[in-house]
């Protein structure tokens, strides 16, 4: 055995734990906010990563306790029930995460190997191939636990009334119809809270608290969730000062949608990010543009996945171009 | 006086552990029964023997002189019989040994004399053969000659009392008992490196040594006072960090000059020292006495855990007899838990270098982990002092990507081991670094075996070719002489010549026979 003999008290396992925590805010909250379906589907997600994690390990003829105890799988699993819609039947939560262990995480090779966030890679998955039933969010407080339960175990989908349009959703159709921000906001159909999506918005507090929970742990650096939050905050910023009636605010943008959930939990993936801290910034800065950009003129309920994998693939690009300069050299010495 | 500190970049905190040994004031071990002196106390510096078996010495007469300008002479610990000249186990992780002149006491602890110098009139080089003389090297485990670093021309001296590794205390307790010889011995280096100011930088952890420290200071004996360079000198206490001791953080945590791996420290006008190496100067100086002991700090896995004075030959296990090492101890580490290693063996003499002793046993320090796939989470990059991508280098050397590796300055990778620290993968950085350098130095190596193998090749054609051409030219001139001559005797002369070649070359059928008679 050789230096260094002693170890800081830390693990991959304690990291991912301490992430699992940060989760709960934001999950009690939804709870409170839209019932306890979110918990069926949590469950059901778990489950789902556990098993095919396992099974993808036993098939890789890789030690089992190790990667399974590691906790990995299981945030996975937490970040794609959170971001599908709370009423999706259970095997489209099934299919999303195992996309995610199966195709994003063990055919690239298992942790620490994978190039796509395997959550983000899920999600896009489920909604290009399942369109119509990840726009089905239901409204916040319309619908009971029982009737979510039906919907989620696979019962008839007889979801009339009980769902209603996300506030982005509701923000973009209302402009396309040439409403102008202020009169959709006041419109009064229920949708839309103080900030964002009345109800979400409040999530979405929950998770902020989270992620400035990791903040202090130090389990996540500042340059992520802040260059998301300023990549998205700038271009809606600039749009919002230049046409504030045909575009919402910054802070319509932060309320709404995945926006904390992702400039917290998901940009901060450690293994499908860039590695220098300038690096970290860029990647995030542009995720947070790129996902303004599709919530704006795109098709999609929410663009912060294809955005995340297109900044994926854009890691190595952005890795070579922010090398650290070793201590006391000069530039050209750059990996 | 308030002194500016530098906040370097990384660098960890790791539990001190160092009341365990700090508390209690310096203690003689007993002689022991037999001294081992190795002749080769480090990588660099060596001595050449100088007594025979049977040979009476005194404690502290040289017994092994400096080889070669860089070598360092080693001296009798003891007064006493020189019984052997043999092979005994080096503390190093090779396990391999070293030739040692060994002693045993005759328990009267006679000392030779030599003169006390004085460094205020005596000769900068005659200062400095003393230093090679008294076989004085850096005592704070490099073991690099002393007397080579003090031979350079400086701006500022650092004297490096930071001792920031886990669990060690020698220096501590040197410093806090010692302090004016350390004082006075660092006034004697800066006079020798015509340093213009001295910086002795001390972790903050430990308040008394700095206090006595800076009493020393203030109280500075007449004749360092002398010494120029002494009068700016300053104590400052720097933050706890590991590793801050390292001399070129050390350098840059005083003074702001951030000096790359590959280049000198000189080179910046500076130079590093330790506290350890300012008390033995002074010794020997001042005071004619040649380096014969250190302080160890024994900690760990031990009943009696502190600092002793132990004569350079004692055996490491006997020293951790005497401490009291407990039975549950699984291994004993030399220097401090992030960059010192295992003893392979303790029949090992303890040596210059040897400032620390760790029992080790695994409750003190639990078996890493197992290793776990690398999660790109970047705390490596946050810790590491020389601002290198540790997991770049670790994906590099796992994928024997070697010249990746070099491309991440793998040969700037000083290994502390903050990394390795820090890593919640449980990989072990350091030994892929390792690992990777080795690969890269053989095969570096045997790119130059091929690269002269080729030259040779490439030379002897090229011989051969000018060989040829010689042969061409040499014929062509020849035809040139027999034309010319053709034309200037007609062929008269020509078969003269004939004639005379066939008389001087034996015809060939006896040629033949003689060959068929053998
Ligand atoms: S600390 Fe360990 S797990 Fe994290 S990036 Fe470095 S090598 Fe990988
Ligand atoms: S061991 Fe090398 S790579 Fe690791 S922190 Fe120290 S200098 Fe950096």
């Amino acid at each position: 055995m050789s230096s260094p003999h002693i170890r800081r008290p830390a693990s991959v396992q304690r990291v991912m734990m301490t992430v699992l925590v940060a989760l709960l805010p934001g999950i009690v909250v939804y709870v409170w906010q839209a019932g306890a379906g979110i918990l069926v589907n949590l469950a059901i997600a778990t489950a789902t990563a556990l098993a095919s994690e396992a099974l993808m390990l036993r098939l890789r003829k890789r030690p089992l306790w190790i990667a399974l105890s590691d906790g990995s799988a299981i945030v996975t699993a937490w970040l794609i029930a959170l971001i599908l819609p709370s009423i999706v039947p259970w095997w489209l939560t099934m299919t999303g995460v195992l996309v995610a262990i199966v195709g994003a995480k063990h055919l690239y090779g298992g942790i620490g190997q994978n190039p796509f966030n395997p959550a983000m890679a899920a999600y896009c998955a489920v909604i290009v191939a399942y369109p119509a039933l990840m726009s089905q969010w239901p409204s916040i407080d319309g619908v009971d636990f029982a009737t979510q339960l039906h919907l989620i175990l696979g019962g008839s989908r007889e979801i009339d009334g009980i769902t209603g349009a996300t506030a982005l959703d509701a923000m973009r159709t209302g402009l396309r119809n040439q409403n102008d921000v202020r009169s959709i906001l006041g419109s009064g159909t229920g949708t839309f809270g103080f900030a964002g999506g009345r109800g979400w918005e409040w999530i979405a507090a929950g998770y902020l608290a989270g992620g400035l929970f990791l903040l202090v742990r130090r389990v996540i650096t500042w340059h992520l969730p802040f260059g998301f939050i300023a990549g998205m905050g700038l271009m809606a910023g600039v749009f919002w000062l230049a046409a504030p009636n045909n575009f919402p605010s910054p802070l319509f943008h932060f309320a709404s949608g995945g926006t904390m959930l992702a400039a917290f939990f998901i940009v901060t993936d450690p293994v499908t990010g860039t590695s220098s801290p300038l690096g970290k910034f860029i990647f995030a800065a542009g995720a947070g543009i790129i996902a303004w950009v599709i919530r704006t003129f795109g098709i999609y309920p929410d663009g912060i996945a294809f955005a995340v994998l297109l900044m994926n693939i854009c890691v190595p690009l952005i890795n070579h171009a922010t090398q650290p300069v070793p201590v006391g050299q000069r530039k050209d010495s750059r990996p | 006086m308030k002194a500016r500190i530098f906040n370097p970049r990384g660098g960890v905190k790791p539990d001190s552990h160092k009341k365990e040994s700090s508390e209690s004031p310096i203690r003689h071990v007993p002689l022991p029964p037999r001294l081992a002196v190795l002749l080769i106390q480090g990588s660099q510096g060596s001595a050449r023997t100088i007594v025979t078996v049977g040979d009476r010495v005194l404690k502290g007469q040289c017994i092994g002189e400096a080889e070669g300008a860089d070598g360092t002479a080693i001296h009798a610990p003891t007064s006493g019989t020189v019984t052997e000249i043999g092979y005994y186990p080096m503390a190093h992780p090779s396990g391999l040994s070293s030739q040692a002149i060994v002693i045993e006491p005759d328990g009267e602890e006679r000392w030779i004399t030599y003169e006390p110098l004085d460094p205020a009139t005596a000769d900068r080089d005659e200062l400095i053969l003393r230093i090679q003389a008294s076989g004085i090297v850096g005592m704070g485990g490099a073991v690099f000659p002393s007397h080579l670093k003090a031979r350079s021309n400086i701006k500022t001296m650092i004297i490096n009392g930071a001792e920031c590794e886990p669990w060690i205390t020698c220096d501590d307790r040197l410093m806090r008992e010692r302090a004016a010889n350390v004082v006075t011995g660092s006034a004697i280096l800066a006079l020798l490196t015509g340093a213009r100011q001295t910086l002795i930088g001390i972790e903050d952890n430990k308040p008394e040594a700095i206090a006595a420290m800076r009493a020393a200071v203030r109280n500075m004996e007449p004749v360092t006072r002398k010494c120029p360079g002494a009068g700016k000198m300053n104590v400052v206490a720097v933050p706890t960090r590991y590793p801050t001791g390292e001399r070129k953080q050390l350098i840059q945590v005083l003074t702001g000059v951030k000096i790359p791996p590959n280049e000198r420290v000189t080179k910046y006008g500076t130079q590093c020292f330790n506290v350890a190496t300012a008390h033995a100067v002074c010794r020997a100086l001042l005071h004619g006495e040649p380096m014969v002991s250190r302080i160890v700090t024994v900690t760990g896995n031990v009943e009696r855990p502190g600092n002793y004075e132990v004569l350079f030959g004692m055996s490491i296990a006997d020293l951790l007899a005497f401490c009291g090492v407990k039975p549950d101890t699984t291994r004993v580490l030399m220097g401090g838990p992030m960059m010192g290693f295992a003893l392979p063996s303790l029949d090992a003499p303890v040596i210059k270098g040897c400032n620390c002793l760790i029992a080790a046993s695994n409750e003190l320090f639990p078996p890493s982990a197992p290793e776990q796939p690398c999660i790109r989470c970047g705390d490596c990059v946050d810790v590491c002092p020389t601002g290198l991508q540790p997991f770049e280098m670790y994906w590099a050397s796992r994928t024997k990507n070697l010249d990746s590796a070099r491309r991440h300055h793998i040969f700037g990778c000083m290994e502390c081991g903050c990394c390795a620290y820090v890593c919640p993968a449980h990989i072990p950085l350091v030994d892929y670094f390792r690992f990777a350098r080795s690969e890269i130095r053989a095969r570096d190596e045997e790119q130059k075996a091929a690269d002269q193998a080729r030259t040779r090749f490439e030379f002897r054609s090229l011989r051969l070719e000018r060989e040829k051409s010689e042969k061409a030219a040499r014929l062509a001139a020849k035809a040139a002489e027999t034309r010319a001559k053709a034309a200037a005797g007609g062929n008269a002369a020509l078969i003269a010549d004939a004639v005379e070649r066939a008389r001087t070359q034996p015809p060939a059928q006896d040629n033949a026979e003689q060959d068929h008679q053998k």
